[in-house]
């Protein structure tokens, strides 16, 4: 019965993500015609045939709504088009080459972040006014406070330049090194908010009857934390998880400008100059169904955990 | 109770607290530096002079912060970069303050399926990578400083329609406010006369922290070339300049860098220390 309950939850979610996906599809491909300038505006004026010849090649020459069912049939079969600023490729190729690094990149930043961040957050709530607890949540809010853009150029300053303990840029090294300055300096404001939330949240959980009847039965706050307080702690973390995963996105837009990455990030700001706008279409596409199918698993996620949010 | 006295008596309740009152002197002084500060040096922020590119920071000839690539003064420039950032922010801070309010207080007094709806669409909203569309923006449609604070306060808007929301809920059911609808006091007045400035607190603690993230979007978007255009600049766009001059001339990218970092830093613990205050159940420090 409750398992039934759950699964019906996660589909209705799943069904309603299919509207915002399509609005955001729709949304981008409006933008993308309303931009004053074409994709093939040179400083020269190209002969008016050759104009109409690319035009036509690339269909610009048909109605809106037409153009627009012909990006959605595409869509639907997993062709993004081709690219028009890099001939021969498709955009689905060069999305496909650049996404590997970013998605590294995020993965491990998050992971790292989750780790780090929750350690902290239960140390400082178990230690709560503590000195601990205080440099801790200090340190937290610094993190919070510092952009990305300013942490990595400085990290890379004293790492890479002055220590020259780690590889400065992305294309100096083969070997793993070249990944910790990047996943650091991605990382780190999430380890901020991570920690922030954690904290506030096992503080609440560390005052609730249960806990308090755990403590009465002799129990150490170390069994404490880890047999009782941690899970029910970690519910409200699972909510961030969706607009970690878009910060994160952005982040790395940064981080692989700084580093030299050529991941999806890189890609994304180069193709939006070149107005390639084929590529730059594709990949806000992708980047929104990635954050999307992330809030989708961590709503279906919740409702399974919480039985409360599936009524609703 | 009037917009103003009401906020008269939320300075009165807020005065108390160190880190309220440090975190806010230290954002006054900035600003008042940004504003008086270019008025000591004999540069503008635009006079450039290759002979003395690249100097370092010195105490005598008013070269406080040394020079950039161009011979440009730095002093001026990040004084000048502080002011662009603080007016980008808190312009952009009004248009979704604006937005958010209206939006959350006709979503919350109006309830039912009006709300339902309302509500869904700033769930949708919140689903999506905004920034990128706000790159898409500024690459598409020429860079606009319009559009700098449009798109911005566009983004932000959501988190203070859900707050507002939350508190029109709650305050509806109050008896002023009912006493207002029983003598036949339109909606449309109710809401801004009535709830409005009974929102104040909470709107106040929720602008504080809008600030700075709509700082960290004005300088993500300098910082990739797409925000403020040369020779106009912003914090962003000063690291950005000394993000390519590192290993010449650090002193480009340490001092804008700090400043913009201590901005930051000041509104996020005023904003923090503003809700301890106005909410003692989630005091924590």
């Amino acid at each position: 019965m409750q398992q039934r309950g759950a699964l019906r939850f996660a589909l209705t979610r799943l069904l309603s993500a299919i509207p915002t996906l399509f609005l955001i599809i729709v949304l981008a491909f409006m933008m993308m015609r309303a931009a004053p300038g074409g994709p093939f505006d040179e400083e020269r004026a190209i002969p008016p045939e050759t104009a109409a010849n690319i035009e036509r090649a690339y269909h610009l020459d048909e109605s809106l709504p037409r153009q627009f069912r012909r990006y959605f049939g595409g869509l639907l079969r997993g062709d993004l088009g081709p690219s028009y600023r890099y001939p021969g490729y498709s955009v689905a190729e060069l999305i496909g080459g650049a996404m590997r690094y970013s998605l590294q990149l995020g993965a491990l930043a998050m992971l790292s972040a989750l780790i780090l961040g929750v350690g902290a957050g239960v140390l400082a709530a178990v230690r709560k006014r503590s000195l601990l607890d205080r440099m801790v949540t200090g340190l937290a809010m610094t993190g919070i406070s510092i952009p990305i853009f300013v942490i990595a150029p400085l990290f890379l300053l004293v790492f890479a330049v002055y220590l020259g303990w780690l590889p400065a840029s992305w294309g100096d090294s083969e070997s793993g090194l070249r990944y910790v300055l990047p996943v650091i300096a991605l990382a780190l404001p999430q380890v901020a908010y991570v920690t922030r939330m954690t904290r506030a949240s096992m503080i609440e959980v560390m005052n609730s009857d249960f806990i308090r009847t755990a403590r009465a039965q002799g129990l150490s706050t170390f069994t404490i934390v880890r047999r009782h307080a941690l899970r029910p702690a970690m519910v409200p973390l699972l909510s961030y998880m969706g607009p970690a995963v878009a910060a994160v996105l952005t982040g790395s837009v940064v981080v692989e400008q700084i580093f030299g990455i050529p991941g999806l990030g890189q890609l994304f700001v180069r193709s939006a100059l070149n107005r390639d706008y084929t590529l730059v279409l594709g990949i806000v596409i992708f980047y929104a169904t990635l954050v999307i199918v992330f809030n989708l698993l961590v709503d279906i996620a919740y409702g399974f955990l919480d039985p409360r949010i599936r009524r609703q | 109770m009037s917009t103003f006295a009401a906020l008269g008596q939320l300075g009165r309740q807020l005065g108390g607290s160190r880190v309220v009152v440090i975190t806010t002197s230290a954002l006054v002084v900035i600003a008042l530096i940004a504003i008086v500060g270019p008025l000591f040096s004999p540069y503008t922020y635009l006079d450039s002079n290759l002979d003395v590119r690249l100097l370092p920071p010195t105490m005598d000839a008013t070269r406080y912060f040394g020079t950039d690539d161009l011979g440009r003064d730095l002093f001026v420039r990040t004084l000048m970069g502080v002011r662009i950032t603080l007016a980008v922010a808190i312009v952009a801070t009004l248009v979704s303050l604006v937005i958010g309010v209206v939006y959350g207080a006709i979503a919350g007094y109006a309830g039912g399926k009006v709300d339902a709806v309302m509500m869904r669409l700033v769930d949708t909203l919140y689903a999506l990578p905004f920034i990128f569309f706000v790159i898409l923006l500024m690459v598409f449609f020429e860079r606009n400083f319009l559009l700098i604070f449009v798109a911005i306060g566009a983004v932000n808007w959501l988190d203070m329609a859900r707050i507002v929301r939350g508190q029109t809920l709650s305050l509806k059911e109050r008896e002023f406010v009912e006493a207002a609808r029983l003598i036949g006091v339109s909606p449309t007045r109710i809401i801004f006369r009535h709830i409005t400035p009974n929102l104040m607190s909470v709107v106040v603690v929720y602008v504080t922290l809008t600030v700075p993230q709509a700082i960290l979007i004005e300088s993500f978007m300098s910082f990739l070339g797409l925000g403020i255009q040369e020779p106009q600049t912003s914090l962003g766009s000063l690291v950005n300049n000394g993000v390519r001059h590192t290993e010449g001339a650090p002193w480009m990218l340490f001092i804008p860098a700090s400043i913009l970092a201590f901005i930051l830093m000041c509104f996020n613990f005023l904003g923090d220390g503003l809700r301890d205050q106005l909410d003692p159940k989630e005091r924590s420090g």
